[in-house]
């Protein structure tokens, strides 16, 4: 309780203070005079800026998250033991991710670890299918489709993501079900002799995660390939360079910050998905936000559902930054 | 109603960096008073300290005698025009005009007679309904002029505004300018760094380098009289010839360059011993053409001619890696020396300036 | 000839594959809407029927998550474009060396995934209405509606900034000052030059939101509590096993996009042609001008 306020006062302070000791500190120094905040805004309007952007920044984005970190190091408690003298900072749920329930007779907790292990590969593997299967479709679009039709075909990409994600995933349900399309069509034509269950051997979920944010890859990588200019790609070509190296050595390093964002974009969704997979999921396969959400729900352990959050955070930190490492880009061009 | 605008011992700051250094001059009512430097300068953080968009770290800015110090650009009398004359896109022309009436709360109808009464003004009478991305760019700015006439400034403000014009049309705007600020009557301060239009339009100039003012004169003295070797190499071509002084008497000196004792006026008090740099016109020199003569003499080779119609421009190997440029009269008569020759020049004492050793503007 | 026809070829067959895995999944649930069979399916095809929009709408569940849906993005439309301005105003004028760290810190909600902004969103009011002892029946605090507008906004005022920003570039900060020389106040530059400059960008953030905000599910499972919105009340019919009433609305969700998308393609066109009107009035006008100086010699020297 008392660190929690700490936090709060301390965030709030440095996000006020900051600027102010800048701007004295600058000014005394130098002497210079120059047109502050409130002179340049007027009282009224620097007013709504400072109380928006200061509920934003601290209420809604840094103190939830500082908390929910907290939070994560706290004991299950009932509401009369909060603040009370069990209400202690403890490793019990990061224990409970590795270890599992003290006494149990695997060493490891293998479930949630395993969970965990594959949510991560398959988010991967996603991001590198989807990238493989969109490159071409966005440079076509950037570089050979022509005024209204490179128009139609972006509108065409943006529709069916305007519809829901649930149905999205409803739809892959209609389409592999054991009485779905494919099966209807497999068995009718012979090729084998009962339904398939696509969606307990994953088939399903896989397909429609792949599906799902595959306009954040496309998107990215088509804005950076359409700034490139179309002369290059042609005196690449005009010196002899082969398809395949013009790509390599012209249009990917231009793009590169868009691949990076489409990257980034496409695993952090993967990894965070929740309606895909429960939906597509087989019943036996969990994804690992699922896990967080049933400690969350059914499970009724909120602290522990925040550590296992929080682990999902820092990967996705770690991802974001191993991103930046490989592709050698600032987070400015990743978030755009 | 017009105002004198003072500047006193004006000097801003931006952290380490002076933009402007202890500027002390005062602009006249009605005057048409113009900065002339080159980009960088300082002379339009000037501007922005007249119209109120910065305050200096030191000294005053005064307006009709009163310190303006603290108090916004929405609360001076001035008016500002700018560079890209920041014209509101997504208003109508008259609107554009009338937008300062409109924040002050003048009536509809009153805004609407002013805008009509400007819009002729300015010869767009029948345009007010366009918008003003439909005009040419000599009408935007027009109603750049319109708009900042219609508040009723003592002090119009113009920030190198013909600058985004070509060539014929801002010629054409220098004469319109001129003669609207006679037909108004208030002070304009002009920034800009084309001596073209800082030259014809002003009754005076203040010529600016590094965030010194240099020399503040009217045209023509600033052009024969230069005050420091930095007007003298920055506006129009000059000539010079480094050395030192050796003989001052009587308003002239004499110094002694490579090419030997040069002399002309000496109008900054410089004493035996100084370094001087002498400079003389390309149009004040003249070809000898063997007549004998007493001083100021140059020989050098000739490197270059440059035929231009009425005159030639020959060049000759000079002190420096910079050639000396002088220009003669094409007459016919003359005979002009070959090139790789060598030749002999000389000039008049008093059309030279000899001058301390200062910054130079490089071209 | 050969190589090149055949690379179109393929490039033409790749695209139309490609599109055809966007499109199918979403056209065959569409018909499925029209099936008569009780399960959603296309095969095999049982006969034409429009029974199951009706369906929808007696499935009262569906119909209350829908309107909370609608009063849940209208909530965020109010809170996320107020604050997405105002983060955008405030990057165009933070010092120079905060910048980097301010923008790291608005646009991070974009990159964290919606189940941590979600049960962050909840600890985090849970704690505050525990430390004010607000009452669990009547408090905000604990309100799902409202925890889902807030949780929802933390990450939809990173988009809608997005926008705003891309259009602050294209903002002449000389307009400003130019209305502030003219004797403007703060107050008016703010509302007579940057709202009417920045109108298209606040109605495509408003759309934007509020389309976000509708189909949002990762985050408001975790902030909706009790309540339910129509992703929340879809994803666990889905799951209980379905009905073609999920298909009919899907058609009638497609079919108001595709309106949509058709509308805003016809106003941006009607927009486009409207500048290019502009434009060459400028260029006519600009030419008459020439023509004047040329025949005027006198007033050009």
């Amino acid at each position: 309780m008392s660190d929690f306020i700490g936090i709060f006062l301390a965030v709030l302070l440095a996000i006020l203070i900051a600027p102010h000791v800048q701007k004295h500190a600058g000014a005394i120094l130098s002497g210079v005079t120059r047109i502050n905040f409130v002179q340049r805004n007027g009282v009224l309007i620097s007013t709504y800026l400072i109380v928006a952007v200061l509920t934003w920044t601290v209420v809604m984005i840094v103190l939830p998250q500082l908390y929910m970190m907290d939070y994560s190091f706290r004991h299950n408690l009932l509401p009369n033991d909060i603040g009370g003298p069990k209400d202690v900072h403890t490793l019990e749920h990061y224990r409970y991710l590795l270890f599992g329930r003290p006494g149990d007779v695997e060493l490891m907790n293998w479930l949630h670890l395993k969970v965990f292990g594959r949510t991560i590969l398959v988010s991967v593997l996603i991001t590198l299918v989807d990238f493989a299967l969109c490159y071409p479709i966005a440079y076509y679009m950037a570089q050979v489709a022509k005024g209204g039709k490179a128009r139609l075909l972006v509108l065409c990409l943006i529709l069916p993501f305007w519809v829901n994600e649930i149905l999205r995933a409803f739809a892959f349900r209609i389409l592999f079900g054991t009485g779905g399309v494919i099966n209807v069509l497999l068995v009718g034509m012979g090729f084998v002799d009962e339904p398939i269950d696509f969606l307990k051997a994953d088939v399903g979920l896989y397909a429609g995660l792949s599906y799902a944010y595959i306009l954040l890859m496309i998107f990215p990588i088509y804005n950076a390939v359409e700034s490139l200019d179309h002369n290059q790609v042609e005196a690449a070509r005009d010196l002899g360079s082969p398809w395949w190296r013009i790509h390599y050595r012209v249009v990917m390093p231009h793009a590169k910050p868009g691949i990076a964002s489409g990257c980034t974009m496409v695993f952090m969704l993967c990894a965070g998905a929740l309606a895909a997979p429960q939906i597509l999921g087989g019943p036996s396969s969990l994804w690992f936000t699922q896990i967080i959400y049933q400690w969350f729900n059914t499970g009724g352990n909120w602290p522990r559902g925040a550590a296992y959050a929080f682990v999902l955070l820092i990967i996705c930190i770690v991802f974001v930054m191993a991103v930046m490492r490989v592709f050698n880009v600032r987070f400015g061009e990743i978030a755009k | 109603m017009s105002a004198d605008v003072e500047l006193d011992h004006v000097t801003i700051r931006f952290g380490d960096f002076t933009a402007v250094n202890d500027a002390n001059l005062r602009i006249e009512e009605g005057e048409f008073f113009s900065f002339l430097g080159p980009s960088g300068c300082g002379k339009t953080t000037i501007l922005r300290a007249v119209s109120g968009f910065l305050d200096p770290s030191e000294g005053e800015v005064r307006i009709g005698g009163k310190n303006m110090w603290g108090i916004g650009p929405n609360k001076r009398p001035t008016a500002l025009i700018f560079q890209n004359l920041a014209l509101f896109p997504l208003m109508s022309v008259a609107d554009n005009i009338a937008f300062g009436l409109e924040v002050r709360g003048v009536s509809k109808f009153e805004r609407r007679k002013r805008a009509d009464e400007l819009l002729s003004l300015i010869a767009l009478s029948d345009q007010g309904e366009k918008l003003v991305t439909a005009l040419s760019g000599g009408q935007r700015q027009r109603v750049a002029i319109a708009r900042a006439l219609a508040v009723e400034p003592e002090v119009l403000l113009l920030d190198e505004p013909l600058s985004a014009l070509d060539l014929k049309l801002r010629q054409h705007m220098r004469t319109e300018l001129r003669a609207i600020q006679q037909r108004v009557g208030i002070t304009f301060i002009y920034i800009t760094h084309d001596q073209g239009e800082a030259l014809t339009m002003s009754d005076r100039v203040a010529v600016m380098s590094a965030g010194v003012v240099q020399q503040i004169d009217n045209g023509t003295t600033i052009y024969n009289d230069p005050a420091t070797a930095f007007v003298a190499s920055f506006v129009g071509e000059n000539n010079p010839f480094s050395g030192k002084v050796t003989k001052a008497d009587n308003g002239f000196a004499v110094i002694d360059s490579k090419f030997g004792p040069l002399r002309g006026r000496n109008n900054q008090g410089l004493k035996e011993g100084d370094d001087a740099i002498l400079f003389i016109r390309p149009e004040a020199l003249v070809l000898a053409n063997g007549k004998a003569q007493s001083e100021n003499v140059v020989e050098a080779a000739v490197v270059n001619e440059e035929f231009e119609g009425q005159f030639v421009k020959i060049y000759l190997k000079g002190e420096g890696p910079k050639d000396i440029g002088l220009s003669v009269i094409n007459d016919a008569s003359t005979e002009l020396p070959e090139e790789g020759q060598t030749t002999r020049i000389v000039f008049d004492p008093d059309r030279a300036v000899v001058l301390p050793v200062g910054e130079m503007a490089d071209e | 000839m050969t190589s090149k026809t055949v690379m179109r070829i393929m490039v033409g067959f790749y695209i139309l594959l490609f599109f055809g895995y966007l499109f199918g999944p979403l056209l065959l649930m569409g018909a499925s809407a029209f099936n008569t069979s009780t399960f959603p399916q296309v095969a095999p095809w049982e006969g034409f029927t429009v029974k199951w929009f009706g369906a929808l709408l007696a499935n009262s569940a569906m119909v209350e998550g829908f309107w909370n849906s609608i009063w849940i993005g209208l909530g965020v439309i109010c809170l996320a474009v107020p604050i997405s301005l105002a983060a955008a105003l405030m990057m165009t004028q933070v010092y120079e060396h905060v910048r980097p760290f301010y923008y790291t810190i608005v646009v991070s909600p974009v990159l964290i995934p919606g189940v941590i902004l979600g049960l962050s969103t909840v600890v985090f009011w849970d704690k505050i209405g525990a430390m004010v002892e607000a009452d669990f029946d009547t408090s905000w605090f604990y309100d799902g509606m409202f925890l889902t507008i807030v949780g929802q906004s933390t990450f939809i005022s990173a988009y809608c900034m997005l926008i705003f920003l891309a259009r602050l570039q294209r903002f002449d900060r000389n307009l400003e000052e130019a209305a502030l020389d003219l004797g403007a106040t703060n107050v008016q530059v703010f509302w007579k030059i940057l709202i009417p400059f920045l109108r298209p960008a606040i109605f495509s953030a408003a759309v934007l939101a509020f389309l976000t905000s509708f189909e949002n599910y990762n985050t408001t499972v975790f902030t909706i509590g009790s309540d339910s919105t129509l992703t929340t009340v879809l994803s666990g019919q889905i799951r209980l096993g379905t009905k073609p009433d999920v298909s009919a609305l899907a058609v009638i969700i497609v079919a108001i996009t595709l309106v949509g998308a058709t509308v805003h393609e016809v106003i941006r066109r009607r927009e486009m042609a409207r500048e290019e009107a502009a434009r060459e009035a400028a260029r006519r006008a600009e030419m008459a001008i020439d023509m004047k100086l040329a025949a005027t010699p006198a007033a050009a020297s």
